[in-house]
């Protein structure tokens, strides 16, 4: 089985979708990006996380198709469906727990993230971690990953009693991480609520010691 | 005179923007291309390295270039599309004339004839310098090189400047005044090296979206990041420290930083007395610049400025990095400096993990402002003023002194003359004004009075709507050359393709017009090569001296970082560019041993007085309006407007409000709003995000038409560099009328078309349309 891992850090998401742009380019799934970008509320935060297949030790989409389309291959990568098999039902879509397979009607198939397997089956990286500018998608080994970056990688998950361990590891930051992005928690006391009126035309030009300037 | 001819939906239908998203001849598998071209970004200044796929002369994908040092692979989402300009709907393939009917084909013996007829006609009526020249910095510096030369030595005006005024002017003059020498100090692999990172005026998540790589790494190993901007920024999300200061007070916030770092004895005061000169003039003006009065001008607590300067007065090693966010004043230059005033008084320049680099915002920001077509500058950032720069350039040149004009007119004071009725007639080359211009109402008004307008591009841009004959230029992989990228790294651009059609090389079509106008003799060039190797001797003892740099080391190293000069006697003596050496090892990092490019080989220090931006808030116009860029669009959108992909990303701007301003205006999220100055009104959709300060509105300038937000900011110019005072504004805002929200939707409606191709639209389809 490969040593090579894919992890997934959030922070480090800077929401540019270049990850979406490169794997819309692949030829399997022509201008589709099978990776996705979800956002926090983007009212409260410029927060963004990518989704990937987190290609599960035990594929609950596998174990729910009816009509054995999912396949796994030998280093346990968890395919899209098999065209010729896929019966449209949809029922990978509902129960994967991470919301990740996808059912296009035009293709009448599901399709998902297969970590770029034409290109990491002959020793590329996945388009999308080779492109991320900011490393939040990375493919490495397990020990390259600890060696060089902050955070925790995490791949047990748990959903009620359902443990899930996946191929892709998620990080979890270092210390608390505070996602309220709200500018005025910065801001000095003259914005507090009821103390300054920011539509006072002149607020900004009370009397300033060097006004006018000192040269 | 030089009236758009045709209706906006017409001009539309006929020439875009189209939005385009299948690859010529669809998409492909990993293998199936004829070969790669390993070349770079065509866009910010991060020159990313890149490979583009070419199949039957169209580039049809591109592939991660990860053995390049500076990205390693990796690319933003314009980098990824990139490739989707060539086999566009829209390119421009043969020479138009405007008609009253609007644009007809005719030949290029025509097109070229009739350009150089109203060149003649004009400057023998008006004078030399009626007839000026815009350039841009998308050009390789080959052709920026050629374009300096040519507007001195063929059209003969004084009057030629360039689209990087509106770039990185003030870093360039603010680095020039301390530092004797216009480059970022660094390479960035020192980012990574530094304790305490500074951004400041920079949304580098959005604009230099690789630069997080670099930044994280250094954050990786316990660096801190302070991050100053008035928009919490996806990086400043996860900054250590974030100071919302309000737009146009950066020089308040550094000055006060250098009052915390002198009152608490945080300078290196050895660095100071052996490297530097006027420090004290600089002590004395921040004297009275505590964090509580810059409290009350930034709006940034006075604590939290406190903790910004003793993290950088404290760290061993520490980088400042600033983008247009702090050079796009009034006062540009004097932020500029305040930030090396920092960096000298703490010695974080000149070793490793130390530094003060701006950010290029255009592809070859660096390079094309080098080496000519730049109004104040001769080739090697020499001065035009200069005697003897102007005597070593004339000699290289093989004319008299006396022949190359003087300084001209910079961008804006250009139009302002247009304006006026003073220049009659223009040629311009891959510069966009009309949208990234500020009050283009004003602009727009100035390019109907011209008597002649000729331009060379490949896309009609909204300027190029306006011109009488329109020559069709080149991509960026249509042509080989250099371009030099933020850090100093000279790198090499190849060529992927031919010109589609009857479209040109941009230097071929320069070098015919020259001929025409009986100058030719000066532009007696077969290749871009040997344009590079004249270059090299004019550089040749500048401050931006490329003359130990050559294209076979620039493929082979993956780069050269200038300055490279002649290391051996007879280098130093050649008039020949064959007999320079190419022995310098190039310089990453500048100012080694606080050694400065002065006369006096010392930092200087510039004491700054605060004083207010050019406009300020007042009751009519009660809200500061800023304005920058989002990640998937470029500039003024000429080429990224016309991908698919990335326009759906952010198709239309949007007016971003703070939720407690919204709330007072009674604006809802998604609500179309009127933003006014004292130049237009503008009509969008409204962005209600907590992550902007509730005294100011954002809004990306990418869009033409009545979606420029450059309607609406000023022509006040920093008084050094001529930057424009794009970032702020006094604005009113207002829910729109249902007569504006008409407006607002008819211009979302004409800001693009979709492309109506098949899937599988084939190069044998292009090629039948190349050749309609």
């Amino acid at each position: 089985m490969s040593e090579m891992r894919f992890f997934i850090d959030p922070i480090r998401c800077i929401g540019c979708k270049s990850c979406m742009q490169a794997c819309s380019e692949c030829a399997t799934h022509k201008g589709k990006p099978m990776i996705h970008l979800e956002y926090m509320e983007r009212g409260n935060s410029t927060q963004t996380v990518p989704m990937v297949c987190m290609h599960c030790e035990n594929p609950t989409c596998a174990a729910v198709c009816p009509a054995d389309a999912i396949k796994r291959t030998e280093d346990l990568v968890v395919q899209s469906s098999l065209k010729e098999r896929c019966i449209g039902c949809k029922n990978c879509v509902v129960s994967c727990p991470f919301g990740v397979p996808r059912y296009y009607p035009e293709m009448d198939q599901m399709m998902k993230c297969d970590m770029c397997y034409d290109r990491t089956s002959v020793g590329l990286k996945p388009m999308c971690a080779t492109v991320c500018p900011s490393e939040a998608l990375f493919y490495g080994t397990l020990e390259e990953f600890q060696s060089r970056r902050k955070g925790t990688p995490i791949n047990t998950f748990e959903f009620g009693e359902q443990e899930i361990k996946t191929r892709v590891f998620l990080v979890a930051p270092d210390g608390y991480v505070n996602l309220s992005m709200d500018v005025m928690h910065h801001l000095d006391g003259r914005f507090d609520d009821g103390a300054y009126d920011h539509l006072d035309p002149f607020a900004h030009l009370e009397a300033m010691p060097m006004s006018g300037g000192l040269l | 005179m030089a009236k758009v001819p045709l209706t906006q939906q017409e001009m539309l239908d006929t020439y875009g923007p189209t939005l385009h998203y299948t690859p010529a001849g669809g998409f492909r598998t990993v293998e199936d291309y004829d070969r790669l071209v390993s070349t770079h970004c065509c866009f910010c200044g991060q020159q990313c390295g890149i490979n583009l796929k070419v199949k039957d002369n169209a580039v049809v994908g591109f592939e991660p270039r990860t053995e390049f040092p500076f990205n390693k692979g990796k690319l933003c989402p314009k980098g990824v599309k990139r490739y989707l300009q060539g086999s566009h709907p829209d390119r421009l393939l043969y020479p138009m004339k405007r008609t009253a009917k609007g644009y007809e084909r005719i030949s290029w013996e025509q097109a070229l004839e009739e350009t150089v007829q109203k060149i003649k006609d004009i400057q023998e009526k008006h004078g030399k310098d009626s007839f000026a020249m815009l350039s841009g910095v998308s050009l390789t510096t080959e052709k920026s090189y050629l374009v300096g030369k040519f507007a001195r030595l063929a059209l003969q005006t004084a009057n030629l400047d360039y689209n990087g005024r509106l770039c990185m002017v003030s870093a360039g003059a603010g680095n020039k005044k301390a530092y004797g020498i216009d480059r970022a100090s660094n390479s960035w692999e020192d980012i990574v090296k530094a304790r305490v990172i500074f951004v400041i005026g920079s949304n580098i998540a959005e604009c230099f979206p690789i630069t997080t790589d670099y930044v994280w790494r250094a954050r990786d190993q316990g660096a801190k990041l302070i991050y100053a901007d008035p928009r919490m920024v996806p990086m400043a999300r996860t900054a250590d420290l974030y100071l919302p200061l309000r737009p146009g007070t950066d020089s308040a916030l550094l000055m006060a930083m250098l009052h915390v770092i002198i009152r608490d004895g945080l300078t290196d005061e050895k660095f100071i007395a052996e490297h530097t000169t006027g420090f004290e003039a600089t002590k004395e003006a921040v004297k009275d610049a505590t964090p509580e009065w810059a409290a009350k001008i930034t709006g940034v607590p006075a604590k939290q400025i406190e903790k910004a300067a003793r993290w950088y007065g404290e760290a061993e090693t520490g980088m400042i990095l600033h983008a247009r966010g702090l050079e796009h004043h009034t006062k540009g230059v004097e932020n500029v400096v305040s930030c090396a005033n920092l960096a000298l008084a703490t010695g974080k320049i000149g070793r490793e993990g130390c530094g003060h680099s701006t950010i290029t915002g255009q592809g070859n920001g660096q390079g094309g402002r080098e080496h000519g077509h730049k109004c104040d500058q001769l080739p090697g950032n020499r001065d035009i003023t200069n005697p003897e720069h102007r005597k070593y350039i004339a000699e290289v040149w093989g004319v008299e002194e006396r022949e190359i004009p003087g300084k001209g007119l910079s961008a804006q004071e250009i139009l302002n003359e247009i304006h006026a009725g003073k220049i009659k007639g223009l040629l311009s080359i891959c510069f966009n004004p009309l949208v990234s211009l500020p009050d283009a109402n004003f602009n727009r008004e100035a390019l109907d009075k011209l008597e002649h307008y000729t331009v060379i591009d490949f896309f009609l841009s909204e300027t190029a709507q306006h011109a009488d004959i329109v020559l069709p230029g080149s991509l960026q992989e249509e042509d080989e050359g250099t371009t030099t990228s933020g850090e100093g790294r000279v790198i090499k651009i190849n060529q992927a393709i031919t010109p589609p059609g009857e479209a040109r090389k941009d230097w071929e079509i320069l070098l015919d017009i020259a001929k025409r106008l009986g100058r030719g003799k000066y532009f007696p060039y077969q290749n871009t090569r040997e344009i590079f190797e004249e270059l090299r001797l004019a550089s040749r003892g500048g401050t931006a001296d490329y003359s130990g740099i050559t294209w076979e080391r620039v493929e082979k190293e993956m780069g050269v970082f200038w300055p490279a000069p002649q290391t051996t006697e007879k280098g130093r003596k050649a008039l020949r560019p064959e007999d320079l050496d190419a022995n310098h090892p190039g310089t990453p990092r500048l100012f080694e041993g606080g050694k400065f490019y002065h006369p006096d080989g010392k930092g200087h220090f510039n004491a700054v007085a605060w004083r207010e931006s050019a406009e300020v808030v007042d009751a009519q116009y009660p809200i500061w309006l800023t304005t920058g860029r989002v990640v998937s669009q470029y500039l003024s959108g000429t080429q990224t407007r016309r991908i698919g992909p990335l326009v759906d990303q952010y198709p239309n701007p949007r007016m971003e409000i703070h939720p407690r301003l919204a709330q007072k205006l009674n604006i809802k999220d998604g609500e179309w709003v009127t933003v006014k100055t004292r130049r237009g009104q503008i009509t969008i959709k409204a962005l209600v995000v907590n992550t902007i300060r509730p005294d100011t509105v954002f809004v990306p300038y990418h869009w033409g038409g009545k979606q420029s937000i450059n309607m609406l900011t000023q022509r006040a110019l920093d008084p050094v560099s001529k930057i424009p005072e794009f970032k702020v504004s006094a604005c009113v805002v207002a829910k729109a009328t249902p007569e504006e929200i008409r407006e607002g939707e008819e211009a979302e409606r004409l800001a693009s078309k979709t492309e109506k191709l098949p899937l599988n639209y084939g190069l044998g389809e292009r090629r039948k349309e190349f050749s309609r």
